[in-house]
C-alpha cells in the first residue's frame, strides 16, 4: 500500500508542474536546516573543540575542508545515479537534475581546494602541495568544468544531458581509479606521506562538529540541487503553458496576503 | 557476420591516411617538437633531462594524440559516412573498433617506433628502454580508446578541440601516472612490473567499456 | 510479396518535442513508398529512422531485408577515386553490380579513377546512387533522390528505381517531384505540419 503511494508519488515527481511546486516547497525548509546546522557546528568547531597540540587553531579549517571534500565526492554518485536513470528511462527531471549537480559538486570542490590551501600554508609554507588528496581533488575539478561544458555546448538540452551523461559514466569509473593512481604516485614521490590529517589519530572531541558539518553540506545540497534544478525547468519550459499558470497563480497569491 | 566490412573499414583508413602522408605525420613532428623545446627551455644537463625523460615523453605523446583526435570521426562526418556506419547489419561497435585500430596504427605505433630516439636526446638510461616501449605500446592504445571517447562526445559540439582537451585530462591521469611510473621505476633500476601491470589492467578496462561509450556517443551526435 | 520492413507506433522527439504522430508503415516488394510534405517536416527524420541511423524515442521497426540508405551527403571519401569509393561499399555486403558496370548505369562511366572531391555536385550524388548498385539490398531509403540531378540524371534514377523495384521495394522523400513509374506500385504518404507540433501522415 505504502509502496504503490510511493511510486506513484515518484512518477508524479517526473511531471514538471508537480516537481516545480515541490522543490519550492521543501527547498526553504533544507536552507533553513541547512543554515542551522552549519552554525550549529561552526559554533561546535571554533568554541567548543580544543585546538590541535601540533597545529593549534589552524587545524579547525577541516571542518569545513573534509566534510566539503566528502559532499563533492558525495555529489558525483547522485549525480551518476541521476546521469543511469536519464540514460536508461530517459526520464527528463532526472537529466536536468544530474546536469544541476555538476556546478554544486564542482563549486565544492573549489571550496574543498581553497581550504586545503589555507590550511597547508602554515603547515607547508606553501599554498599548493602535490597532495594525494588535493591532487585528486583538483582532477575531479577538471571533470566536473569538463561536464559542465559537455552540457553547455549543446543546443538541444534533452540531447545535451544525455551526451553528458556518458561523460558522467566514464569520470565514475574512472574516479576510484584516479584516487588510488594519486595516491600511490604521491607515496612513491615522496617516500612518508604529507597527510593534512597528520599522523594523530582523531580525539573523541573532535568528531561532533564534523558529523553536524556533514549533515549540514548534505541539507546544502539536497536544498541547492532542488533550487538548481527548479530554475533550469523554469527557463527551458518557459513558453509552455504550465509556466505561466504557474506565474499568474502565483501573482494572484501575492496580490492576495498583501491585500 | 564476416569481418569483411571491419577489415574494409580498416585498409580505407589506412589507404585515406597515406593519401595525406603529411597530415597523418603531423602529430610526430609535433612530439619532437616538444622533445626538442624541453632541453631549450630546462637548460641540457642530463641528469634533470634524464629524471624528467620518462614524464615528458608521455606528455609528449598524450598531446600529440590529441591533434589526430580531432580527426578522428569529424571527417566523417561531415561527408556522411559515419552515419552509413548505422545503416545495415554491420555493427557500430565493430566498426568503432575498426577506426580505433586503423588510429592507433596511424598515430600510436610511429610514436613507439621513434620513442627510442627521442629517449636518447633525453638521456634516459638505457637500461628502461625496453620499460619505455613496453610502456607505450601497452598505453597508446588506451589512449586511442579514451580520446575517441572524448573525440565521440565533442563531435557535434562547436568549440571542440578545446573541449576535447578538458575532457581527456582527468580520464587519462592513471594512465600517465602508471606509465611514466614504470620508466622511473626501470631507470632508477627497481621493479616496474606492478607499475606495468596496474597500466596493461587499465587498457584492458579502457578496451571493454571505451568502445560502448563511443558508439552510443556517436550515435547521440548523429541526431 | 514478401515485407520487407515494417515499423509501428514510431516516434522521434526534437528539442523536447515530438517530429511527428506515432507513425506505421510497411514496405513490401514490388512498391515504393514517396513521402512528401514540405520543407522541415520530418521526411529526412523519418527515413533516418527507418534506416536505423536515429534511435525512436518509442514504436517499433522491423528490418526484414537489407536495407542501404542515401541521404543529403553523398557519403563517399573524396581522396579515393570513384572506383575506391564503390569497391569499400561493395566489401559491406553481398556484391551486385560490378564497379565498372555501376558506374555506367549511372553515367558515370570512365571516371572511375578520378578522385571523388573532383566530381560535381550533381555527379557526386550520382555515385552516391551508385554505391546502392554495387551491393544487394531489398529496401532503398532515399532521401531526395532527384536534388541536384538534370533531367537525364532524373530519368536515370528512374530507372534504377524501377529495376529495384522487380526485386525489393523503395522508400524515398521528395519534395518536387515523384517518380516516373507504374503508379500501381506507389503509396504516397504526404507528412503535414499538424497542431501542437505534432505532424500527421
Amino acid at each position: 500500500m505504502i509502496w504503490n503511494k510511493l511510486k506513484l508519488w515518484f512518477h508524479m515527481l517526473g511531471s514538471a508542474p508537480y516537481f516545480y511546486r515541490f522543490a519550492r516547497a521543501v527547498a526553504p525548509w533544507l536552507w533553513a536546516g541547512f543554515a542551522v546546522t552549519a552554525v550549529y557546528a561552526t559554533y561546535l568547531a571554533l568554541y567548543v573543540v580544543p585546538g590541535d597540540y601540533q597545529q593549534g587553531d589552524s587545524m579547525r579549517i577541516l571542518y569545513i575542508h573534509v566534510p566539503v571534500a566528502w559532499q563533492a565526492m558525495f555529489g558525483y554518485a547522485v549525480m551518476t545515479v541521476l546521469a543511469i536513470i536519464a540514460l536508461v528511462w530517459r526520464i527528463r527531471l532526472t537529466e536536468i537534475m544530474a546536469m544541476s549537480c555538476a556546478p554544486i559538486g564542482a563549486a565544492l570542490t573549489l571550496i574543498c581546494l581553497a581550504t586545503g590551501s589555507i590550511w597547508g600554508k602554515p603547515m607547508w609554507g606553501t599554498w599548493w602541495e602535490w597532495d594525494a588528496r588535493l591532487t585528486s581533488m583538483l582532477v575531479l575539478l577538471f571533470i566536473y568544468i569538463g561536464i559542465m561544458g559537455l552540457y553547455a555546448a549543446y543546443d538541444d538540452k534533452r540531447k545535451g544531458a544525455r551526451v553528458a551523461a556518458i561523460l558522467v559514466l566514464a569520470g565514475a569509473v574512472n574516479l576510484p581509479i584516479i584516487h588510488f593512481s594519486v595516491e600511490w604516485w604521491n607515496t612513491l614521490h615522496q617516500g612518508q606521506t604529507i597527510r593534512l590529517m597528520g599522523e594523530s589519530s582523531m580525539d573523541p572531541a573532535m568528531i561532533p562538529p564534523l558529523i553536524w558539518m556533514v549533515i549540514a553540506t548534505k541539507l546544502f545540497f539536497g536544498a541547492a540541487l532542488l533550487d538548481r534544478s527548479r530554475n533550469e525547468l523554469l527557463e527551458q519550459d518557459r513558453s509552455k503553458k504550465w509556466v505561466e499558470m504557474e506565474c499568474t497563480n502565483q501573482e494572484l497569491n501575492d496580490v492576495e496576503s498583501t491585500a | 557476420m564476416s569481418a569483411q566490412p571491419y577489415r574494409a573499414l580498416f585498409r580505407r583508413d589506412l589507404k585515406l591516411a597515406m593519401r595525406r602522408l603529411g597530415e597523418s605525420l603531423l602529430p610526430l613532428f609535433f612530439l619532437f617538437t616538444v622533445i626538442v623545446l624541453i632541453p631549450l627551455g630546462v637548460g641540457p644537463g642530463p641528469s634533470l633531462l634524464a629524471r624528467m625523460a620518462p614524464g615528458m615523453i608521455w606528455v609528449a605523446a598524450l598531446l600529440s594524440s590529441l591533434l589526430a583526435l580531432e580527426h578522428l570521426f569529424r571527417p566523417d562526418l561531415e561527408d556522411g559516412t559515419l552515419e552509413q556506419w548505422f545503416v545495415g547489419e554491420t555493427t557500430v561497435l565493430g566498426r568503432v573498433w575498426a577506426r580505433l585500430a586503423s588510429h592507433w596504427l596511424i598515430t600510436g605505433l610511429p610514436v613507439i617506433v621513434f620513442s627510442p630516439l627521442a629517449a636518447e636526446m633525453l638521456h634516459l638510461p638505457h637500461r628502461a628502454l625496453g620499460v619505455m616501449i613496453l610502456s607505450l605500446l601497452i598505453g597508446t592504445p588506451a589512449l586511442s580508446l579514451v580520446g575517441g571517447l572524448a573525440a565521440a562526445l565533442t563531435l557535434s559540439t562547436r568549440g571542440a578541440s578545446v573541449l576535447l582537451s578538458i575532457l581527456i585530462f582527468p580520464l587519462i591521469v592513471p594512465l600517465v601516472i602508471f606509465a611514466t611510473g614504470a620508466v622511473s621505476m626501470a631507470a632508477d633500476g627497481m621493479n616496474p612490473y606492478a607499475h606495468l601491470g596496474l597500466l596493461g589492467a587499465f587498457t584492458i578496462l579502457a578496451m571493454t567499456l571505451a568502445p560502448f561509450g563511443i558508439a552510443a556517443a556517436l550515435r547521440m551526435n548523429l541526431e | 510479396m514478401t515485407l520487407l520492413l515494417e515499423t509501428e507506433g514510431l516516434e522521434f522527439h526534437r528539442y523536447g518535442a515530438p517530429v511527428f504522430r506515432p507513425l506505421g508503415l510497411r514496405l513490401e516488394t514490388g512498391r515504393a513508398i514517396v513521402l512528401t510534405g514540405p520543407n522541415g517536416v520530418g521526411k529526412t527524420t523519418l527515413l533516418r529512422l527507418l534506416a536505423g541511423i536515429l534511435k525512436p524515442v518509442s514504436g517499433t521497426l522491423v528490418h526484414h531485408a537489407a536495407h542501404a540508405f542515401v541521404g543529403h551527403l553523398p557519403a563517399v571519401k573524396g581522396d579515393l577515386s570513384c572506383r575506391e569509393n564503390l569497391e569499400y561499399e561493395q566489401r559491406l555486403g553481398l556484391p551486385d553490380l560490378a564497379l565498372a558496370e555501376a558506374l555506367a548505369e549511372v553515367g558515370l562511366a570512365g571516371l572511375g579513377s578520378r578522385p571523388a572531391r573532383a566530381l560535381s555536385a550533381g555527379q557526386k550524388r550520382r555515385l552516391g546512387m551508385a554505391r546502392l548498385l554495387v551491393r544487394r539490398s531489398g529496401c532503398w531509403l532515399l532521401d531526395e533522390p532527384y536534388a541536384s540531378l538534370d533531367d537525364a540524371g532524373c530519368r536515370r534514377v528512374d530507372e534504377l528505381i524501377a529495376r529495384q523495384l522487380e526485386q525489393g521495394g523503395v522508400i524515398l522523400a521528395t519534395h518536387q517531384r515523384h517518380p516516373h513509374i507504374d503508379p500501381h506500385r506507389i503509396e504516397q504518404i504526404a507528412l503535414e505540419f499538424g497542431q501542437e507540433g505534432g505532424v500527421q501522415a
